[in-house]
């Protein structure tokens, strides 16, 4: 990418988050959320798994930010460690699929023919799943384990990147281009690789940070249920499922702040993902 | 009568296309299942210390002795004879237990549905005519968080507001209170059924129980639909044939509704489409923190303690109502615009 044209992505930029300040706030919050992700854990207040009995059931006060949950462990210092984890969980479940959706959708949108028959049926099979069952079942299959947790969030995502490449190198195949590609004598895989997939990815990547979104969400649901993560772990998910049983006594802190940090999280992802897409969009750039 | 026909032909073209779907998800789950971790023998053998030959004589009835192959025709054998097996559970045939409690589940995702449709159309419309005003910044931010808060969280929160601090909503366990006699089972929708048996005490009793759980789900769908109704009615509004409404003076309120909202109308259905299957497939985790006894719960229950047969038929039930609703969806569309049928 030539200097000229760095600077003109950079202005553009520059020129979409000031007509956006929207996008620039959520792009903080997410930089913020994986910050506190990192190095949360090592400034919190007090032992996130460490019970204090008579101090439980504590509503918020100066001592306790947040209140205490049923043991006395203090739920801001819960909420901070849960981050990384929350979050990680996402990340990495949502990247595998990007990388193999993205793979096999634009090998598929290339070759055509008997392959992406195929995976096309296999798609549509996932997506006649109701995805949160279909999440549940594989987590209660592979085992109650964090790993199968990102497995099955990756795998619900899948179908729609393996779609979304598909399409995307589909309607490219035969462009001029790449027609040049080949009559440069480049190879198939090597016109997959270096030439189709670095044009699909930006929109791949903008579909990345709105799937983030969703992704913790479905983590979390799974814990909710007590799928994935065991009790003493801090996670936003289970911090709710153990704060369910206090509700209708007016605990309402237990729910309130990891509910409130879920939120947050996906919000940012989500705001993110929309003000990427308008960067990117070539019709903003007129 | 030919539009209906063309109309019929296609929506049973579709359906014809979506059986071999159907197939893979059966095989599918099956796999699935037969993956799980734990023996259903043993869990379901008298007890902890049940002899090695008891587990036998349970496996060999569960069938689980004999080669995958040949497990999965018998289960294919099964599921045409509409024969979903055996939950251990609760000693149920499955699509007894399935049709007891799908009434509950389909009685609180339509109710939700309608909810959100309420909700949401005019609140898109609103958005559409006042477009970049405050009102509409104030929809998008709705919407915004609207599907940021999971079902779980804004359950709760509203279980906290209405029942503990305000007191207007009853305890927020199952679909109606131990002590209320059910009315007699017609519909097994709870507010028809009592409605129907003149019991208007009880149907105000089912209402209120129902509210919350579906006010719930209607806010984290409200949304996409808000969305689309915003996005096609800007497209409507804009089109030659509203211009022209307009200038033969029409009233506003007649041009908005019955030209622009009826022609913006198809994607809506769409998304509703969409937004009720996975309502309903979603539906686990309100069902949880209402102790709703529907469906969704069931097969959780089942999933927890390895026995497949309700998770299959819970998982074929949830694809087959995928593909009904799309072709219902189909069938709306001939009827919204009749152009539709022509392709």
């Amino acid at each position: 990418m030539s200097s000229i044209e760095a600077s003109s992505t950079l202005r553009h930029t520059a020129w979409v988050l000031r007509g956006n300040p929207v996008t620039a706030v959520a792009a903080l919050g997410a930089a913020l959320l994986m910050l506190v992700g990192i190095i949360g854990p090592s400034f919190v207040p007090y032992d996130p798994i460490a019970s204090d009995v008579p101090q439980a059931l504590q509503p918020p006060s100066a001592m306790h930010w947040a209140g205490t949950d049923q043991l006395g462990r203090d739920v801001f210092s819960r909420l901070i460690v849960a981050t990384r984890l929350d979050l990680a969980i996402a990340v990495t479940a949502v990247s595998v699929s990007f990388v193999i959706g993205a793979v096999i959708g634009s090998l598929c949108g290339y070759a055509g023919g008997r392959l992406d028959r195929a995976v096309g049926r296999f798609v549509d099979v996932l997506m006649a799943f109701p995805l949160f069952v279909l999440a549940m079942a594989m987590v209660a299959a592979l085992g109650n384990r964090v790993e199968n947790i990102v497995i099955a969030t990756a795998v619900i995502n899948l179908p729609f990147y393996i779609r979304f490449a598909r399409a995307e190198v589909n309607i490219r195949r035969n462009l001029g281009w790449v027609e040049a590609a080949r009559a440069c004598g480049e190879n198939h895989l090597s016109v997959v690789l270096r030439f189709l997939l670095p044009n699909v990815l930006p929109a791949m990547a903008v579909q990345m940070s709105l799937n983030l979104g969703w992704a913790i969400l479905n983590a979390a649901g799974l814990s909710f249920i007590g799928l994935g993560i065991k009790p003493p772990t801090p996670e936003w998910g289970i911090m709710v499922a153990e704060g369910a049983r206090f509700i209708s006594t007016g605990r309402w802190w237990l729910v309130a702040f990891p509910g409130f940090a879920l939120m947050l999280a996906v919000l940012c992802f989500n705001l993110l993902g929309d003000g990427l897409r308008d960067i990117l969009d070539p019709r903003m750039r007129t | 009568m030919g539009t209906i026909g063309v109309t019929l032909i296609r929506a049973a073209r579709r359906f014809a296309s979506s059986l071999p779907v159907l197939f893979g998800v059966l095989v599918f789950t099956f796999i699935l299942m037969r993956v799980l971790p734990g023996d259903p023998a043993v869990f379901f053998a008298s007890g902890p210390n049940a002899g090695k030959e008891e587990i036998e004589v349970i496996r060999k009835q569960l069938g689980l002795n004999r080669p995958m192959p040949e497990q999965l025709a018998i289960y294919l054998y099964d599921v045409g004879h509409a024969n979903l097996g055996r939950s251990m559970m609760t000693g149920q045939p499955v699509a007894r237990d399935l049709r007891e409690r799908l009434p509950a589940s389909l009685e609180l995702t339509l109710t939700a549905l309608l909810v959100a449709l309420i909700a949401a159309v005019p609140l898109g419309v609103l958005a559409a005519l006042r477009s970049g005003s405050i009102i509409d910044h104030g929809v998008r931010l709705f919407c915004s968080l609207g599907v940021c808060v999971p079902t779980f969280v804004s359950g709760l929160l509203l279980i906290y507001v209405f029942y503990y601090l305000l007191g207007l909503a009853p305890d927020p366990t199952g679909r109606v209170d131990v002590f209320t006699t059910l009315p007699p089972a017609h519909t097994g929708f709870l507010t028809i059924d009592f409605l129907l048996a003149g019991d208007i005490d009880g149907w105000w009793a089912a209402v209120h129980q129902l509210m919350l759980p579906a006010l719930t789900m209607a806010l984290f769908v409200i949304a996409p639909l808000a969305r689309i109704t915003r996005a096609s009615m800007l497209v409507s509004l804009g089109s030659d044939f509203v211009r022209t409404a307009r200038s033969v003076g029409l009233s506003g309120w007649r041009v908005v509704v019955t030209y622009a909202l009826r022609n913006a109308i198809l994607p809506v259905i769409t998304i509703s489409g969409i937004v009720f299957s996975t309502m309903l497939g979603s539906n686990v985790l309100v069902e949880k923190v209402f102790s709703w006894p529907g469906v969704a719960s069931y097969a959780l229950d089942a999933l927890l303690v390895s026995d497949y047969a309700p998770v299959q038929g819970f998982v074929l039930l949830m694809a087959s109502i995928f593909v009904v609703v799309n072709l219902l969806v189909d069938i709306l569309y001939g009827i919204a615009d009749p152009r539709a049928t022509v392709a």
